[in-house]
């Protein structure tokens, strides 16, 4: 027992003190919050306010076009010709060309102009602005109460709110998009842990063999051993990694948050989010086009909803024998194989059932208690992706997951049981070309 | 005493037997040769000795024990291929290798600062093995071979590798290991190092054991009666000086000495021959041929195999 602890503290120690860890364990974290962060920042900064020169042979907007804090209009008396002639005399930004015949079809007819293309917000704004108007005209053209259809609009424009009523009468709100999110996030992480960390326990015992150290470890301690050491020495690699991913992330998304956003009013973004919870279930047409904090905010609620503790802790749980059941096979197979170009032929078939797995993930969302959802979240080789998949959508009972466990425990106790039998055979075999038949026969030599 | 025998140990992979039924006694604080052309089963039993794999049938005693876990510790065990990690700093790769034959870290680290310093190479302790050249990561190697000070060392194959310098170096360590109580267990194709080192041997063909005992007892059993005697003086008064106790063998003549080859008659001794040439040539020289180790090898071996050939011929 002492001796498999060294192991684990040798496989640790080594992979930890890697430069590519290091760098991994520091690239990973900015590459996340610079994602998230960036699109954030981009949005709020301040773009130089652009002057458009509108020249509205319609005269119906003359002066009306709503300003906004990046774009300030001018209506000077002259022609499209005139203007163009002296556009780069000007320090307008852009020319807004509307043509005379604009309520006739002529809404065709309308362009911008521009030096240098505008912003994307500058674009929509406008272009937003001058339809709405354009709507409203040809209503009250043709007399219709502008009102009236605002009104019936607002009172028939809704999203669902979807609630989960359990046995005893509570009352859940329900996101189906939130889940699947969180429940592709837990299997997308999962699946990249297995294979990043089992190719690393390939590699790690084809080094071992390849370099013939592992006749001398042998002698010392049991083939068992050497390979439970390593493989429980990467998983401790793979959880350091994660865990420090998530505290590094989440200081540096709130360091982040708090150097790039102090400008802006938190009492502003606040206030949005009272306005939310008291008129969460109305519509948020009118709360103007951008909607997106009152979404995220939305979203942030429905998030505080989802038992995160009871995801989190089945996550690792999936997260920790999908790998150890993965990874021992990945050891066999590293090593049954003399190089890493032998290794293709023994790599198929393992990563077919988690990229089946995967594949299959859209459908278990859209049906998540579904026979297919079912079943796969009990066969140990699907099980870590297609439950996480699942379990967001809190459907899976409590027997469903303690046997999907104790199935995967099982698989998990199988494969090692397995692959330890072609690990001690193939870790002293060399320059032979192996095949299934050979792996097959392997699995029945006497230690 | 034996520090370690093996009773009749068979191993068999699939349709090839490896070992079949070999028994071997090493007496403790000897040098034991374990001789045999590639292939022979010689890893084989060598991996069994080190657990490293168990035999099918047959058992091991280590100090009259049954060969158990518990006994890797008292095993030192270099194999032919060297192999260490690459990436690892010779120091903390030793301290690893010591631990792991049950060592205590402080222990570990007092013994390799001896060996390093012994060996030259202390100055080595913080570089990767990778950065080592061959003969120093060998020395490295011998070093976490030795350094939990086994009863029993197995060295397969110890000097290649080695330049003749370093060989030599080698060699005195291992007599030295020895004289302070060592066993020592080596398998090797060097039959000058067996002549010179080992006290016992066992040689080893197509998985059986063929002959064993010492060194000495083994090459008084293949000697072959044959004295080389040099003199000047007539050849042919010589020749017929011989009687009956000898035949001539092989002769030549290198100026004016002649180096003439003796097979004795069965029941007359080398005193008789020499009493009879006495009179008639000046001797310079009179020795018993005694076949080297390489002979005895190359003869057993062929014989071995020609019965083999011959039973796999009949069957």
């Amino acid at each position: 027992m002492n001796k498999i602890l060294l192991i684990i503290k040798r496989e640790y120690l080594s992979r930890v003190k890697k430069k590519s860890f290091i760098l991994m364990t520091i690239l990973g974290p900015i590459l996340m919050v610079g994602i998230m962060i960036v699109p954030i920042w981009l949005s709020t900064q301040k773009t130089e306010k652009q002057k458009i020169e509108v020249i509205d042979e319609s005269f119906l907007f003359t002066g009306l076009i709503p300003e906004k804090d990046i774009v300030h209009f001018d209506y000077p008396p002259i022609t499209i010709q005139q203007a163009r002639a002296g556009f780069f005399d000007t320090d307008y930004d852009a020319i807004l060309w509307i043509p005379k015949n604009v309520l006739n079809g002529g809404q065709k007819g309308i362009n911008l102009l521009y030096k240098e293309q505008l912003s994307n917000s500058a674009q929509q704004h406008i272009q937003y602005s001058i339809s709405k108007m354009l709507y409203e005209v040809m209503l009250a053209k043709n007399n219709v109460n502008v009102n009236l259809i605002k009104d019936a609009k607002d009172k028939s424009t809704f999203t669902m709110i979807t609630t989960q009523i359990d046995e005893l009468g509570d009352e859940k709100k329900t996101n189906t998009g939130l889940y699947m999110g969180i429940g592709l996030v837990a299997a997308i992480m999962i699946y990249i842990f297995i294979f990043m960390y089992g190719v690393q326990v390939m590699r790690g015992v084809m080094e071992e063999k390849t370099s013939r150290i592992v006749e001398v470890i042998l002698s010392s301690v049991k083939p068992f051993q050497l390979m439970m050491g390593k493989i429980v020495g990467v998983a401790l690699v793979g959880l350091t990694q994660f865990l420090l991913w998530v505290i590094l992330s989440t200081t540096l998304y709130s360091v982040a948050v708090a150097t790039i956003f102090k400008d802006i009013d938190i009492k502003q973004i606040q206030a949005k989010e009272e306005v939310i919870k008291i008129g969460e279930n109305l519509d948020f047409e009118n709360m103007g086009k951008i909607e997106e904090p009152n979404e995220m905010t939305k979203l942030w609620n429905d998030f505080k909803g989802v038992d995160m503790p009871y995801i989190t802790l089945c996550f690792l749980f999936y997260f920790l024998a999908g790998y150890l059941m993965y990874s021992a096979m990945f050891a066999a197979i590293g090593a049954a194989v003399d190089s890493e170009a032998d290794t293709n032929q023994f790599m198929l078939p393992i990563t077919i059932p988690l990229i089946f797995s995967f594949g299959i993930a859209q459908t278990v969302m859209q049906d998540p208690n579904g026979s297919l959802a079912v079943w796969f979240s009990m066969i140990p080789l699907t099980s870590p992706v297609v439950m996480m998949v699942r379990l967001p959508f809190d459907c899976v009972s409590g027997t469903e997951l303690a046997m999907s466990m104790a199935s995967l425990v099982l698989g998990f106790l199988f494969t090692t049981w397995l692959a330890a039998r072609i690990y001690r055979t193939g870790i002293l075999m060399y320059g032979k070309k192996v095949s299934w038949k050979e792996l097959a026969k392997w699995l029945f030599y006497k230690g | 005493m034996n520090i370690l025998s093996a009773k009749n140990i068979v191993k068999k992979y699939a349709a090839h037997t490896a070992l079949d039924d070999v028994s071997l006694d090493i007496p403790a604080q000897s040098i034991f040769g374990l001789l045999g052309p590639n292939g022979a089963g010689k890893t084989s039993l060598i991996r069994i000795i080190n657990q490293i794999t168990g035999p099918d049938s047959g058992e091991v005693f280590f100090e009259n024990e049954k060969l158990s876990p518990k006994h890797v510790e008292q095993i030192g065990y270099l194999p032919e291929e060297r192999g260490l990690y690459k990436k690892m700093e010779v120091g903390e790769q030793a301290l690893y290798l010591a631990q792991l034959k049950g060592m205590k870290k402080s222990e570990a680290k007092k013994k390799l600062k001896y060996w390093f310093e012994k060996f030259e190479i202390d100055a080595w302790w913080n570089k990767k093995v990778e950065e080592l050249s061959k003969g120093m990561q060998q020395k490295v190697q011998f070093i976490v071979t030795v350094m939990h000070e086994p009863k029993l060392l197995i060295l397969d194959e110890p000097f290649s590798g080695f330049d003749p310098i370093n060989a030599n170096l080698i060699k005195n360590e291992i007599l030295d290991l020895k004289k302070k109580g060592s066993t020592i267990l080596f398998s090797t194709h060097n039959m000058g190092s067996v002549e010179e080192l080992c006290d016992n041997i066992a040689l080893i063909n197509r998985s059986k054991k063929i002959v064993d005992g010492s060194v000495k007892d083994i090459r008084k059993q293949n000697k072959s009666n044959v004295i080389e005697i040099e003199f000047t003086g007539n050849m042919m008064g010589f020749t017929n000086s011989l009687w009956t106790f000898g035949k001539l063998g092989e002769h030549s003549m290198e100026g004016e000495i002649c180096k003439a080859q003796i097979e004795l008659t069965p029941g007359s001794s080398s005193n008789q021959l020499l009493s009879s040439v006495l009179p008639v040539v000046e001797i310079h020289s009179f020795k018993e041929v005694v076949p080297s180790m390489n002979d005895i090898f190359i003869k057993k071996v062929s014989e071995g195999n020609a019965i083999g050939t011959q039973s796999n011929f009949t069957e």
